[in-house]
C-alpha cells in the first residue's frame, strides 16, 4: 500500500477528488426516479386553486355552490374555512404574515382564493371554473419607487398604522424595513475627499428559478393514529416538519415528512406555500390523502420570485484607481408579503458582501424593502441570499469606475483585490473572508483567454466600426466574484428561530458496509455520490459500499436542508466529523485486536497498522466485525456516530469569469464567442460533478442576463408566466462553456471544501452583462439595464446612433 | 374519470405490450401513461409542449405526450423510457452515455431527453454537434447546460456506429 500515490489511493476507494460516476443515474436513466407526483395512495384526492385574475382587488363574495354540486367534488375551502383553525394566514420566513387563502382581498395576480378538492385532477380543473368570485378592483402598484410615494395606495391594510415591523421601524405604509450597515460618516468623508466618484442605478430585474418539476405535495392524515405524512418537493424537510407541527399543533413525532427525488430546486422549494398548508388541511378535513401539483403558470407567477433589487451604487476612488469607499442604497421589491427566504437576522440576506473581492477601507449599505402588488417570495435563486445581487452591483460598479478612469477593467480589479496575505480578511461591512488567492486566479484566467490579444482585437474592431466597415461590435466581459456560502453558524443564521447547523449519521454494519443519513437534501446535486466519497476517504471503505439516504425526517438526523450552497460547507463537514468520531473508536478497537497501544498505530488508506511493523494491521472491515462481535472489554459495541456541525464561519469560494461576445447592432443579436469560468471552491470532491454544476449555473446566468424576466404590466398582470415567454435557453442558444480551477482550501472546513453550485450564477450574470456593456462603451454608453435581449440591445444601438 | 362523460376505448402498444383501457376522451397521453399504466418515467414540466419532459416515441416519432390525447394514440406503438434498456437488462447506449458523460443532474428531464435522443439517432445516426443541439431544442434542461447531454448523445452515436467511445466527462 505504501508505494501508492495519494491519487491512486483515492481511486481505489473512489474517494475525494475522483470523477466518480453518479449512483443516482442508474435509476434516473431508466425512469425509476421517484418524484412526488409519481406517488399514489389509495382513495387519493386532488386539490387545486382558484386564483385571482386581478392584481389588487377586494373580494365581495365567493360562491362555491356550483362547484360543490359537480359530481366528484368533495370540498371547496376558502379563508372562512381555514379561520377556525387559525390557518388562513401563515407566518413567512421573513417575520411577516401571508394569507394562505385570500382573506377579503387579493394582493397580486394569481393569488390563491379557494382550494378545490375532487376525486380526479380533471374534475378539480372543471370545478375551478365554477367558483364564482365577485371582485371590486383596487388601484395597483407594481413599481417599487411608486410604492413609496406619499399618496400611494395602502397595499397592506392589515399593517396600516403599525410603524414597527419585524426588522424595526417602517417609514411609510408600504415600507417593510430599512436595513443599514457600515460606517456612514467615514464613507461620506471618503467620498468628499475622493478624486473620482461614480453613481449609477443598477437594477437586477425580477426573475424566477423555474425548476422543471414544479412545487407539489401529497398529504395524508391518519385520524386513528393521529399521524400526518407529507411527501413534498422540500429542500428543507425537517424545517417543514417543525413548522407543520407548530401550525397544526400535531406533535412533531407524529409528522412524517418525506422529500423523495426532487426535479431541481434552485431555491424555489425552500419556502412554505399555500399548496402545502391547504393539502394538509384538506387531508385532515376529508380523512383522505390529498395531492397538490402546481402547473407551470402557477409556478412562475406565484411561487417565489428572485431578485427585483434596484441598487444605487456609488464608488469613490483615487485618480490612479485605488478604491476608497463604497455606498449602496437598495430599493428592494418584496411583493405583496415579505416572505423572503433569508436567515432571520438578515432582512436583506447577505447583501453586505457587496464590497466583493475588493479591499474597500470603508463602505455603507442601506436597503429599503417595500410592498407592491406582485407575487411574494424573494428566494435565494441559485445564490446565497442576495449575494447574486451584490456581485452584480459591485462588478458593474467596478466596470463603470474603470470606464470613468480610462483604465482597463481587469487592471482595476487587480489593483484593488484583497491580497493573499490579508486573509482571514475583515470586510468593511462585517464579514470575515476565510481564504483566497485572487491575483493568481485572475492572472490564470487572463492568460487562458488571451486577454491582451482580445483587447487589441476589440480596439481594431471599434475602429473598423467607426469607419463603417462593419456593423458588428465586440464585448469583453470581466467578472471576479467572491461568494459567501455555508449558512451557517447558529450564532448568526437561523430560519424562523431554527438554527442552521447540519447533520450526518454514519452507521457501519458488521460486514463493513455503510449507511449514512443526512440532514441535507439533494435536488440534483448528486449527494448520494459525493457524500459517499467523503466517507470513503475518511474511513477507507469503498464508495460503492456506502449508501446515502436523505429526505426522510423519520430516519435522518435533524438538518436544515440544501440551498444557498450550504451542503458541502455544512453537511459535508458534518460527514467528515462523524466519520472521524468513528475512526477514533476504530483505533481503540484496532489497538485491542493488535495488542498494542493506540498511539503505536497509524492510519493507512483502509485501516490501522502498527508503526514500524506494517505487516501487523487491521482493515476497517475487520474492525467493523470486531466492533459488534468482539469489542474491547468495557467498550460499547457498535460502530456509528452522529455529528451536528455548527460551522465557525461561512466559506468564501471565488472565481474569475470572462465572456467574449459579438453583437450585431442592426439585429441586436448577441453571440457568445467564448465563455471561460475559473472557479476556486477549495477542495474538489468530485470534479465531474463540479464541472456539471458550473455548466448548469452558467446556463442559468446566461438566461437571466440575456432575456429572462418576470414582467408585470401597469394593471398588475404578470406577463410572461409560461415557457412560451419566460426565456429558458435551449441547447441551440446556450453557449459552450470552458471551465478551469484553482484550489484554495477553506482553513476552517474539516476537508477544506467551500461549495460551488451557485458560483457560476453569481459570477456569470455580471460577466454577460459586462460583456454587453463593454461592447457599447466606446459609443458613449455607461450602463445598460438587464436583461439584454435582442430587442433591448438593438434599441441601445439605436439610441447611441450606432 | 368523470361519470358525466362517455368513456372511450383506447388500445395502444406500450413498450411492446398491447393494452386496452376505457378513458375519458380528454385524457392526455401523459396521464394515460402515468396514471393508467403506472409508467411514471415520463414527466410533466410545463403542459404546453415547451419543456419536453413528457417526450415519448409514438410510431417512430417524438411526441410531447402532455399535448397529445390518449385517443390520438389509439392503434399506435408508444415507447417510453421504461422500455429503453435492452432485452437482456443492459442499458441502451444512450442511457450508458448519459451516465458516462454526466448528462443529467436532477434527472427530471432525462427520460424525455433520452426518448428524444433515441428518435434523433434513428433519424440521423451520425449527427454533428450542431445537429444534436438543434435536434434536442424541444427538450429543456435546467441543470446541465446541455454540454454533457450533447457529449452523451455523441457517446451513444459512436457506440451504435461501432466506434470507440470518447473519454468520460470531466
Amino acid at each position: 500500500m505504501n508505494d501508492m500515490t495519494p491519487a491512486q489511493r483515492e481511486a481505489r476507494l473512489e474517494g475525494v477528488g475522483c470523477k466518480r460516476k453518479r449512483v443516482e443515474d442508474v435509476r434516473f436513466t431508466q425512469g425509476k426516479g421517484n418524484y412526488v407526483d409519481d406517488i399514489k395512495m389509495p382513495d387519493m384526492l386532488h386539490g387545486d386553486f382558484v386564483r385571482s385574475q386581478y392584481g389588487h382587488a377586494k373580494i365581495k363574495s365567493i360562491d362555491t355552490s356550483r362547484a360543490k354540486a359537480l359530481p366528484g367534488v368533495i370540498a371547496v375551502l376558502t379563508a372562512e374555512d381555514l379561520k377556525p383553525l387559525g390557518l388562513h394566514w401563515m407566518p413567512t420566513l421573513a417575520g411577516d404574515v401571508q394569507a394562505v387563502l385570500a382573506d377579503g382581498r387579493v394582493s397580486f395576480q394569481n393569488q390563491e382564493i379557494a382550494f378545490v378538492i375532487a376525486t380526479d385532477r380533471y374534475i378539480t380543473d372543471d370545478a375551478i371554473q365554477l367558483v364564482d368570485v365577485e371582485y371590486e378592483e383596487l388601484p395597483v402598484v407594481v413599481d417599487p419607487f411608486k410604492a413609496m410615494l406619499p399618496d400611494a395606495p395602502v397595499l397592506r391594510p392589515d399593517l396600516e398604522g403599525k410603524m414597527t415591523g419585524a426588522h424595526g421601524p417602517r417609514k411609510h405604509h408600504n415600507h417593510i424595513f430599512e436595513w443599514v450597515i457600515g460606517d456612514k460618516e467615514a464613507t461620506d468623508v471618503a467620498f468628499s475627499k475622493a478624486d473620482v466618484t461614480i453613481k449609477e442605478l443598477i437594477s437586477y430585474h425580477r426573475t424566477h428559478p423555474s425548476p422543471l418539476e414544479t412545487c407539489q405535495c401529497l398529504a395524508s392524515f391518519d385520524k386513528i393514529k393521529g399521524e400526518l405524512t407529507v411527501y413534498g418537493t422540500f429542500q428543507a424537510p425537517h424545517v417543514i416538519r417543525t413548522v407543520a407541527s407548530l401550525l397544526s399543533k400535531i406533535p412533531e413525532h407524529k409528522i412524517h415528512v418525506i422529500a423523495p427525488d426532487i426535479g431541481g430546486g434552485f431555491g424555489n422549494k425552500v419556502g412554505a406555500y399555500a399548496g402545502y398548508i391547504c393539502s394538509i388541511v384538506a387531508s385532515i378535513v376529508t380523512g383522505l390523502p390529498v395531492k397538490w401539483v402546481e402547473d407551470r403558470m402557477e409556478n412562475l407567477s406565484t411561487t417565489s420570485f428572485a431578485r427585483d433589487y434596484h441598487m444605487t451604487t456609488e464608488i469613490a476612488a483615487t485618480k490612479d484607481g485605488k478604491v476608497t469607499g463604497l455606498r449602496v442604497h437598495v430599493l428592494a421589491d418584496h411583493g405583496a408579503f415579505d416572505s423572503c427566504a433569508d436567515p432571520s437576522k438578515w432582512p436583506a440576506g447577505f447583501m453586505n458582501i457587496v464590497t466583493g473581492s475588493y479591499d474597500f477601507p470603508v463602505a455603507h449599505l442601506s436597503v429599503d424593502g417595500v410592498y407592491t402588488n406582485k407575487a411574494p417570495g424573494g428566494v435565494a435563486y441559485r445564490c446565497s441570499f442576495r449575494v447574486t445581487e451584490a456581485a452584480y452591483c459591485i462588478e458593474r460598479g467596478m466596470d463603470i469606475l474603470a470606464q470613468k478612469l480610462g483604465m482597463d477593467p481587469a487592471d482595476l480589479r487587480m489593483k484593488n483585490f484583497i491580497r493573499r496575505e490579508q486573509f482571514p480578511y475583515q470586510s468593511a461591512l462585517g464579514w470575515e473572508y476565510d481564504s483566497g488567492d485572487y491575483h493568481v486566479a485572475m492572472q490564470k484566467a487572463m492568460d487562458a483567454i488571451g486577454y491582451k490579444a482580445l483587447r487589441a482585437e476589440q480596439k481594431a474592431k471599434q475602429e473598423a466600426f467607426k469607419r463603417g466597415e462593419t456593423r458588428e461590435i465586440m464585448g469583453l466581459g470581466v467578472s471576479f466574484f467572491t461568494e459567501i456560502v455555508g449558512a451557517g453558524p447558529s450564532k448568526n443564521c437561523d430560519i424562523l428561530g431554527i438554527a442552521m447547523f447540519d447533520s450526518a449519521e454514519i452507521r457501519i454494519h458488521p460486514t463493513g458496509s455503510i449507511i449514512a443519513r443526512m440532514g441535507s437534501k439533494s435536488q440534483g446535486q448528486g449527494h448520494e455520490t459525493t457524500w459517499a466519497q467523503i466517507i470513503a476517504t475518511e474511513l477507507g471503505i469503498p464508495s460503492d459500499d456506502i449508501m446515502i439516504e436523505e429526505g426522510n425526517t423519520d430516519t435522518a438526523p435533524y438538518g436544515l436542508g440544501t440551498y444557498g450552497s450550504r451542503s458541502t460547507p455544512v453537511a459535508g463537514a458534518a460527514i467528515a466529523m462523524a466519520a472521524r468520531k468513528i475512526k477514533n473508536k476504530a483505533q481503540m478497537i484496532a489497538a485491542h485486536l493488535l495488542e498494542v497501544s493506540e498511539y503505536d498505530l497509524e492510519w493507512d488508506i483502509d485501516g490501522f497498522r502498527v508503526k514500524g511493523n506494517p505487516s501487523r494491521a487491521k482493515t476497517m472491515k475487520e474492525i467493523a466485525w470486531a466492533a459488534y462481535n468482539s469489542p474491547p472489554p468495557g467498550l460499547e459495541p457498535g460502530l456509528e456516530a452522529v455529528n451536528y456541525y455548527d460551522p465557525p464561519n461561512m466559506t468564501y469560494p471565488f472565481g474569475a469569469y470572462f465572456c467574449v461576445m459579438d453583437i450585431d447592432v442592426d439585429t441586436g443579436v448577441a453571440k457568445t464567442r467564448r465563455f471561460y469560468a475559473l472557479d476556486d471552491c477549495g477542495t474538489r470532491i468530485n470534479p465531474m460533478i463540479i464541472e456539471g454544476q458550473v455548466h448548469g449555473g452558467l446556463t442559468e446566468a446566461f438566461a437571466i442576463a440575456m432575456g429572462q424576466e418576470i414582467k408585470y404590466d401597469e394593471m398588475g398582470n404578470v406577463v410572461g408566466a409560461s415557457f412560451m415567454d419566460f426565456f429558458i435557453p435551449t441547447a441551440v442558444e446556450t453557449p459552450k462553456w470552458e471551465t478551469d480551477f484553482t484550489v484554495t482550501p477553506s482553513p476552517h472546513h474539516p476537508i477544506g471544501a467551500k461549495g460551488v453550485g451557485e458560483s457560476p450564477n453569481v459570477g456569470g450574470v455580471p460577466a454577460f452583462s459586462n460583456a454587453v456593456n463593454d461592447a457599447f462603451q466606446f459609443l458613449g454608453s455607461t450602463h445598460i439595464q438587464m436583461p439584454h435581449d435582442a430587442w433591448r440591445i438593438w434599441e441601445t444601438g439605436q439610441k447611441l446612433g450606432a | 374519470m368523470t361519470d358525466t362523460i362517455e368513456q372511450v376505448a383506447v388500445a395502444v402498444t406500450v413498450n411492446g405490450k398491447r393494452v386496452k383501457r376505457f378513458v375519458d376522451p380528454r385524457t392526455l397521453l401523459i396521464h394515460f401513461l402515468r396514471e393508467e399504466m403506472n409508467l411514471t418515467g415520463s414527466h410533466i414540466g410545463c403542459e404546453t409542449s415547451h419543456c419536453g419532459a413528457c417526450t415519448v416515441e409514438m410510431d417512430g416519432l417524438s411526441v410531447k405526450s402532455c399535448t397529445v390525447f390518449a385517443v390520438q394514440a389509439n392503434d399506435t406503438e408508444v415507447n417510453t423510457v421504461e422500455g429503453m434498456a435492452n432485452a437482456d437488462g443492459t442499458l441502451h447506449a444512450l442511457q450508458e452515455g448519459f451516465r458516462q458523460m454526466h448528462g443529467l443532474q436532477c434527472g427530471f428531464c432525462t427520460p424525455g431527453m433520452l426518448m428524444r435522443a433515441k428518435v434523433l439517432l434513428a433519424e440521423n445516426p451520425d449527427p454533428s454537434e450542431d445537429e444534436i443541439r438543434f435536434g434536442i431544442a424541444g427538450n429543456l434542461c435546467r441543470c446541465t447546460g446541455y454540454q454533457n447531454i450533447v457529449k452523451a448523445i455523441q457517446y451513444a452515436a459512436d457506440k451504435l456506429n461501432g466506434r470507440a467511445q470518447k473519454e468520460a466527462a470531466e
